[in-house]
């Protein structure tokens, strides 16, 4: 199975009683919580963590796109993926991912996904999410009721911008241009592979299973509150006749290994109250603006809470009113299952059950999160990779995963990231 | 009160909901934020001296999934001027509240000579940086009540499930008129409604809730300057709220009656 390491760059010094002074991490989150001296020393090391990470041996590092968002750093998640592309060789780089309808016109994701993929010799996972209500509608200003239908149809010009030969009009419903043809084009053939984050909606499950592309539950809440929408998903793969390929699925998950379960509760404790005291901390506000949660998965929120199915605190509801509902201190974290924590054997175990119960062969581990400082971060990872990797990358070894990248050949690839006196393009 | 007559017209191949009760000279409205999932005594008041005629904007309750195929103002507005020539109303007194003020301002604007005397109750459309209105999408559920009328709980029993309603396609419909109003408002309910205005020509008779959260009452006198010469008036409704039409349904509907009288 691949595991691999992701990094939401959270702002790590808000206030101790951020939550009683100020509404929202999230849209309208103050400005003066934000010191851009400090913020200069956090971006270098949550990347020098990042590029550790790829030191590691971790199958991929991954990034995302927020907004306006003290938890998440990135509103150009292709900034860092671009240096990272220059400061690691082997490992793959997931941006997870472009909130497509942002863009303006959307061939800049065509664009810079392909600037990265060139640059990095084809080690690009092009995630493609519609993004939250708070990023989307509020921060960007998109209108809700139109949101999806131009995701979709940005999908279909980036996607079409990628393979075409010729130059092409692109005559859409939201977007005409008039001239396509992107320079560069990407390395991998016929393009990256695609993922797609999204919440538990019918709609999503399909239209991945029809593009054959990677579904990847991306939740803050753990493999308890993710086990009903997994089953869904598989559910619907069978249904439309798909394989149990565990590489068709990607999964979030937050983890702190310690010497001991004690030592770990020790270590991780801050951090993830941290996370889910401040970070998730979020006014509701934000939480539905109409029409962007559909009607097909309004239906199936409130069929399931009527039948007081497992998933109603997940289905039909929004980011902001899942965030509403969360448990903030270390024992109700752990116990939800929102943090796996323990020693390396005991983290193993549980991310094996994990990985076998959901049925997902590409996990995607936090083992940075909230206000962990490098130290704890890179004892984290470091003890990850030695102890608890090793003991699950053999898992799904029967299947192929043919949703990752394929790079070039290592003889034809730059030296990064020394400078070499020769022209790379000589 | 008794129930209206329903028939239904064809907008875009979506099925629009028009009622009609009363005699007397057609008097057309059209609702505000959030639609009319139920009649309201409001429209009784009207209808005791006119024929009150509601069409309902697509996507808002009685106008199905319209909105979905509505991408532009030019859209919207063609719709509506679809749903106003099937629903009788070419010609006659049109009045309009909120959201559905704003469409009516434009069918006056567009069309100036085929609305008589028009009525507008708080219209969406403007937006002023130094005196903003109330961003009615981004609100905590159980605020939305008092944002719209003055008393919460007339909101709550015009949007409560009558008995018989299917629980879950109900609360979605709800939903949908918000959605509907976005759709045509997002994000700031500017729709350069400001540059039309001059070209109304029908008398004018614009209300404001007394206690209207949602949309400044300065927008009053903005938008009576922009009736360039036209005989215009502004009158504030005691004690109303945004939706004055529901707070207040008796002051509302006379002043409306006497102005198109």
């Amino acid at each position: 199975m691949k595991l691999m390491w992701f990094h939401l760059m959270p702002y790590t010094e808000l206030p101790d009683d951020f939550r009683q002074r100020h509404p929202s991490v999230w849209v309208d989150i103050h400005s003066e919580l934000f010191d851009p001296k400090r913020a200069h020393l956090m971006y270098n090391d949550f990347m020098d963590e990042l590029e550790y990470a790829a030191d590691c041996g971790f199958d991929a590092i991954c990034v995302n796109e927020h907004h306006s968002n003290g938890y998440g750093l990135m509103p150009s998640p292709n900034l860092i993926a671009s240096s990272l592309a220059r400061r690691t060789t082997d490992t793959a780089i997931c941006v997870m991912g472009n909130s497509l309808a942002l863009y303006n016109p959307p061939t800049r994701v065509a664009e810079e996904f392909a600037m990265i993929d060139v640059i990095s010799g084809g080690r690009l996972i092009a995630g493609f999410p519609v993004g939250t209500p708070m990023d989307t509608c509020y921060a960007y200003g998109q209108n809700p009721s139109m949101l999806r239908q131009r995701y979709l149809e940005a999908h279909d010009l980036v996607m079409r911008a990628w393979q075409e030969k010729e130059t092409f009009a692109f005559n859409g419903r939201f977007n005409q241009q008039r001239y396509v043809n992107i320079w560069p084009r990407p390395v991998q053939h016929p393009h990256p592979p695609v993922w797609v984050p999204g919440g538990g909606s019918i709609e999503t499950w399909r239209w991945c299973a029809e593009m054959e592309y990677v579904y990847c539950y991306l939740s803050y809440y753990g493999y308890k509150a993710g086990r009903a929408t997994m089953d869904g998903f598989w559910g619907e793969m069978a249904r439309l006749e798909k394989d149990r390929n565990p590489y068709r699925a990607g999964f979030l998950q937050f983890v702190g290994v310690g010497e001991s379960r004690q030592h770990a509760l020790d270590l991780y404790s801050e951090a993830a109250e941290y996370f889910y005291g401040r970070c998730l901390h979020v006014d509701p506000k934000w939480a539905t603006p109409p029409g962007y949660t559909s009607e097909g998965s309004q239906r199936a929120g409130i069929e399931s809470q009527v039948k007081q199915a497992a998933d109603s605190i997940v289905r039909g509801k929004s980011t902001g009113e899942r965030m509403a509902a969360t448990a903030r201190d270390m024992k109700g974290i752990v116990d939800n299952g929102y943090v796996i924590i323990g020693s390396p054997d005991e983290v193993a175990e549980q991310l094996r059950e994990v990985a076998v119960s959901l049925n997902v062969g590409h996990l995607m581990l936090l083992l940075q999160f909230g206000n962990m400082n490098k130290e704890v971060c890179r004892f984290n990872t470091k003890l990850f990779a030695d102890k608890v990797k090793p003991q699950l990358a053999g898992l799904f070894s029967e299947w192929e995963d043919r949703w990752w990248p394929r790079p070039m050949d290592g003889t034809l690839r730059a030296e990064v990231p020394a400078f070499l006196p020769k022209l790379a393009a000589e | 009160m008794s129930e209206p007559d329903e028939l239904t017209v064809d907008v875009n191949g979506f099925p629009a909901r028009v009622w009609r009760k009363g005699s007397g000279p057609a008097l057309g409205f059209i609702a505000g934020f959030g639609g009319l999932p139920r009649w309201v005594p409001f429209l009784d008041h009207l209808a005791e001296r006119r024929t009150v005629i509601v069409p309902s904007l697509p996507g808002f309750p009685g106008g199905e999934r319209g909105h979905t195929v509505l991408d532009t103002h030019l859209d919207w507005i063609i719709a509506v001027r679809t749903l106003i020539e099937k629903a009788g109303l070419v010609g006659a007194d049109l009045a309009g509240s909120s959201v559905g003020a704003s469409l009516a301002a434009e069918m006056a604007a567009v069309w100036p000579g085929d609305v008589r005397r028009l009525a507008l109750i708080a219209p969406f459309g403007l937006y002023d940086e130094a005196d903003p209105p109330t961003d009615p999408w981004a609100q905590r559920t159980d605020d939305v009540p008092g944002l719209m009328c003055a008393d919460p709980e007339i909101w709550k029993a015009l949007k409560a499930p009558p008995e018989g309603a299917n629980s879950i396609e109900w609360p979605i419909e709800q939903v949908r008129a918000n959605e509907a109003a976005a759709r045509i408002f997002w994000p700031m309910g500017n729709t350069q409604l400001a540059k039309r205005l001059p070209r109304i020509a029908a008398p004018t008779l614009l209300l404001w809730g007394e206690h209207d959260r949602v949309m400044p009452r300065s927008y009053a006198a903005r938008i009576a300057a922009l009736l360039a010469g036209g005989r215009h008036e502004t009158r504030v409704i005691g004690g109303a709220g945004h939706l004055a039409e529901l707070d207040r349904p008796r002051e509302v509907a006379d002043a409306i009656l006497s102005w198109t009288s």
